[in-house]
This record gives C-alpha cells, structure tokens and sequence, in this order.
C-alpha cells in the first residue's frame, strides 16, 4: 500500500487531476509505515497551510496549488521535512523519519 | 484585560486527574467524525458536528430545542464542566465551544493541544462505548453578541476588525479551501476588504496548544488589530475563525469579539459584494 507508485491514484476517482494539485505521499520510519503521524503543508513562504494524520498505511494527500510547499511530519515516532515545486496533477512527497 | 486562560483551558495532566470526576464531562468534536471511534479519552462523549450540530435542511444551527435534546441525550446536564477537545488541533472542538457559549453554556473549557497533545505524549485512548445517563438540558436563547452575519461582515468593512484566520493563499485567493479538501468550490477566491490575514495557527505550537498570553497580544498588536473597536473573525466555514474567536475572548478578554460561521463560504458566495484578492 505504502509507497510510489504502487500507492498510485487510489482515492482519487473522484478528483479531478486536470484542476486539482494533489501532493500525496508516506511517511516511513526504518522502511516501515507510519500511522497517525502528523502532517503538515507549508506554503512557499513556510506558513501552515494544512495539516492531517497519516494513514493505518502511512498515507497523506494535499490538495494544494501549483508552487513551492513544504511538508513537515511530527510524530511521536520522530520528525521529518520535504520540499518540493508542485504542477497541476499528482505529485508525489516521501518523508523519512529520523 | 486579564486572560481568563484558567477558567476556560485545561492542559493534559488536569484532564487525567478529571477523567472519573462526576462533574467533568469530556466531548470530542472532531472534522473526521471517525477519528473518536479509533479511540477518544476514557469517558467521553462524541458530537458529530455535521449531523448533530447542523440542521440538516437548513444551513444554520440546530435550533434550541434541538440543542436541549441533543446534550440530554448526551448526558451532558446544566451544572456540568464540559471539556472539548479534538482533533484539527482543535478547530472543531473550539466551534463547539463557541456554539455551547451561543447557547449559554455556562462551564464550558478547551482542553489544550486536543486530540493532538493527548496522542503526542501518548496518553490512553480507549474504544470503550460510551455511555451516561439522559439529563433534562435547558439551553438559553442564541446569545447573538457572539455570532456575526453577513449583513455585519459587510458592515464591518472599513468599520471594524475584520480577522480573516485563513491561511495566507486562501486570504489572496490562490486556494479556495484548506489544502486538506479538494479546491473545487462555488465560491469567488479572496477576502472581505479591509480585511487582516492572521491564520488561526500562528496562535498555536506545533503540539496544537495555545501560545502565552503575551505572545498572543503580540500577535495581534503586530498584525495591526485596533483594541478599540469590535472585531470579526472568520475563515471558510467557520471553524477555524472560532479557535482565533477563542483566542481574543476568551484567552485575551477582549470584549465585542463575534465569529462569523457563514464565513468565506457564504460571503464568497454572495452576489455583488465587495472581494479584494491578493496578499
């Protein structure tokens, strides 16, 4: 389940990737799965745009917008932090606990 | 303006040292209305903000006599301490907080870092089924000094602080919902003019409490709100505007504070209202 590309467009009948920015991705820790983490979007300028808990499998999904974003994990199970420059579509965030 | 933080915020250890007090109710309000049934505090009860706190016909409110007969069942009564928390670092537990201030509840407290707090420094959760015995509940009317409308956000433009707790690209326009939700909405992108942008989480910690008294008021001051005059807080739907709501009046004191629930999606929405775009 947990992972790109298997995680795939799974949930994502419905939306519609011509309009939508979706950043979605796992959070892992030592190759495993993290549930319940908290994680956070950040805008280009680092301010709190959105945050959700991950997944039984460690999932998370924004729907942003085209630009520069930061997603930042807390976790009792540790901390992590990804940037990435997002298009219109899918775009896929991997965060590694440490 | 002295806070009133002790009478209306409760931290994780006093909620522990609460949890078979009979006095003590604890209510969790959460915008995953599946987040409670995955485990909640020992106790609590739930509040399905979509099907409990809306009417499902109209969108407004549950009426007064709804309200007493939905805490009845609850088993929430009149003399009770009820505690909300949630998850969302509280958004919606601060709602429900408010709508319980609207309909006059008297002892009512947030508990600090909800659901957040309560997990991050792994406290017990429990899947227990929850049950109390039905109270009778009597609501007062609708204490509209809290609760702005339309007419009064209009009203407030260039006249009041108007408090827009989104964050900053939904305040400019470039997303039209919080990056959780899809972006397809109805409704204009933007803000009300005259409008300040101060996102509801720069009140906040990372672990989802509120920040200290002192570097609240710096928050605000900073940010250009004018003590004095009245001020109006909204975001989308309303949520969000009544964790900084929250913040003003009850942490804060100020007084002439009123959330504006309609919020973004209903003044986004209206025809021919004035709507600034941009930072």
């Amino acid at each position: 389940m947990c992972g790109a590309p298997s995680q795939g467009r799974a949930g994502l009948e419905a939306v519609d990737l011509t309009r939508e920015t979706v950043i979605q991705g796992c959070v892992r820790r030592d190759g495993a799965p993290v549930a319940a983490a908290y994680v956070r979007l950040l805008d280009g300028t680092g301010e709190f745009t959105a945050e959700v808990q991950s997944s039984a499998e460690g999932q998370f999904r924004f729907f942003a917008a085209p630009g520069d974003w930061t997603v930042r994990v807390l976790s009792a199970a540790g901390r992590g932090e990804v940037s990435l420059t997002c298009d219109r579509g899918l775009n896929e965030a991997e965060l590694v606990l440490a | 303006m002295t806070s009133k933080r002790a009478d209306v915020l409760v931290d994780a250890d006093w909620a522990q040292e609460h949890l078979d007090d009979p006095k003590v109710v604890f209510a969790e309000v959460d915008e995953d209305v599946t987040a409670y049934d995955g485990g909640h505090i020992a106790g609590a009860v739930k509040l399905d903000w979509k099907t409990e706190l809306q009417d499902q016909v109209v969108r407004d409110f549950v009426n007064k006599a709804d309200f007493e007969a939905l805490l009845s069942a609850k088993g929430i009564g009149n003399d009770d301490t009820v505690v909300l928390y949630g998850g969302n670092n509280n958004w919606f537990a601060a709602y429900a907080y408010w709508y319980f201030k609207v309909y006059g509840h008297a002892d009512v407290r947030l508990l600090d870092g909800g659901r957040k707090k309560w997990e991050l420094d792994g406290r017990e959760l429990s899947t227990d089924t929850v049950s109390r015995e039905t109270t009778s509940y009597t609501a007062s009317n609708p204490d509209t000094s809290i609760r702005a409308f339309r007419d009064e956000a209009l009203d407030a433009i260039d006249n009041k602080n108007l408090v827009d707790v989104r964050s900053p690209d939904e305040f400019s326009g470039k997303l039209l919902a919080p990056a959780h939700l899809p972006q397809e909405q109805s409704q204009r992108g933007g803000h009300i003019p005259s409008a300040i942008n101060v996102p509801w989480s720069k009140a906040a910690n990372d672990d989802g409490t509120f920040k200290s008294d002192d570097e609240l008021r710096t928050l605000y001051a900073d940010a250009g709100l004018d003590d004095g005059r009245d001020t109006i807080a909204y975001c989308r739907i309303g949520e969000r505007s009544s964790h900084t709501w929250f913040v003003l009046r009850e942490l804060l004191g100020h007084e002439n504070v009123k959330n504006y629930d309609g919020s973004w999606t209903e003044y986004g929405s209206l025809v021919g209202v004035p709507i600034a775009k941009g930072a």
